[in-house]
């Protein structure tokens, strides 16, 4: 799925990146725990969270993340989306809450992880 | 080639930074993209944990032709029971950790699944050297 449509899919704002990428997402993990997300082995997928702070984008950093749904209204500070912008991640933010976001991708062709 | 940098305990805007750097190090070497994230996920994991617990900490890396080498000593708690801290599950973060999405008790396991070689030596009290390594 194009990121366009993961946009247009979630209602989302996007708030760092470029948003007509052609980077095709086929798979997406949703977790508010970094840690979790640090023990994935598959690269390139999306990750929705609730968790809004720098570490979150130091983790997709780490993790080889380039595409991140912020999810019931959270809101990036300015040194997320400088941390964004510097690592090249796609930030989105949607009010969907964590379960509408994923219902909906995943109805929509989004495969999990696990 | 060796990396060093001060990392400061509880200071979470910055953690992250030194395995950032030795990331963005890593990719001018050319060096295989699965191999450079199971890297930095146990540097970042290390870092993160020097924030998270110690007062102060000290990371050095030494990169050679075919492996990084990476020390991270920190003046801290240390640790009571090494073997107890490589259980998955077993934590003892403050709430506030918890809050930034740690805590959870997998890093040192993560660390010991993205590394070929580890060694933690730790006294309670003083503090911990995390010493690991991978080939490329």
């Amino acid at each position: 799925m194009k990121i366009s449509d993961i946009q247009k899919l979630t209602e989302a704002r996007i708030v760092a990146g470029d948003l007509l990428t052609e980077k095709n997402i086929k798979k997406a993990f949703s977790s508010d725990l970094m840690s979790d997300v640090l023990t994935l082995d598959e690269e390139d997928i999306l990750l929705i969270t609730g968790l809004a702070n720098v570490q979150l984008l130091r983790t997709a950093e780490m993790a080889d993340i380039h595409v991140v749904l912020l999810a019931r209204n959270k809101k990036a500070s300015p040194e997320m989306i400088q941390l964004a912008k510097e690592n090249k991640i796609v930030l989105l933010e949607t009010p969907f809450s964590i379960f509408r976001a994923s219902g909906v991708l995943f109805s929509n062709g989004i495969k999990p992880v696990y | 080639m060796e990396l060093v940098f001060e990392i400061e305990g509880g200071d979470f805007t910055s953690a992250g930074n030194a395995s950032s750097k030795i990331k963005k190090v890593l990719k001018q070497l050319n060096i295989d993209s699965k191999t450079i994230k199971r890297i930095v996920i146990a540097v970042y994991e290390a870092e993160v944990n020097i924030v998270a617990h110690a007062k102060k900490g000290i990371l050095k890396a030494s990169i050679g032709s075919h492996f990084i080498e990476v020390k991270l000593t920190d003046k801290g708690p240390g640790i009571e029971d090494v073997e107890k801290a490589m259980e998955a599950g077993f934590s003892t973060a403050s709430k506030q950790v918890r809050e930034m999405g740690f805590g959870a008790g997998m890093g040192l396991p993560n660390i010991k699944k993205n590394v070929d070689e580890l060694d933690i030596v730790s006294e309670v009290g003083k503090g911990t050297l995390v010493k690991f390594k991978n080939y490329f």
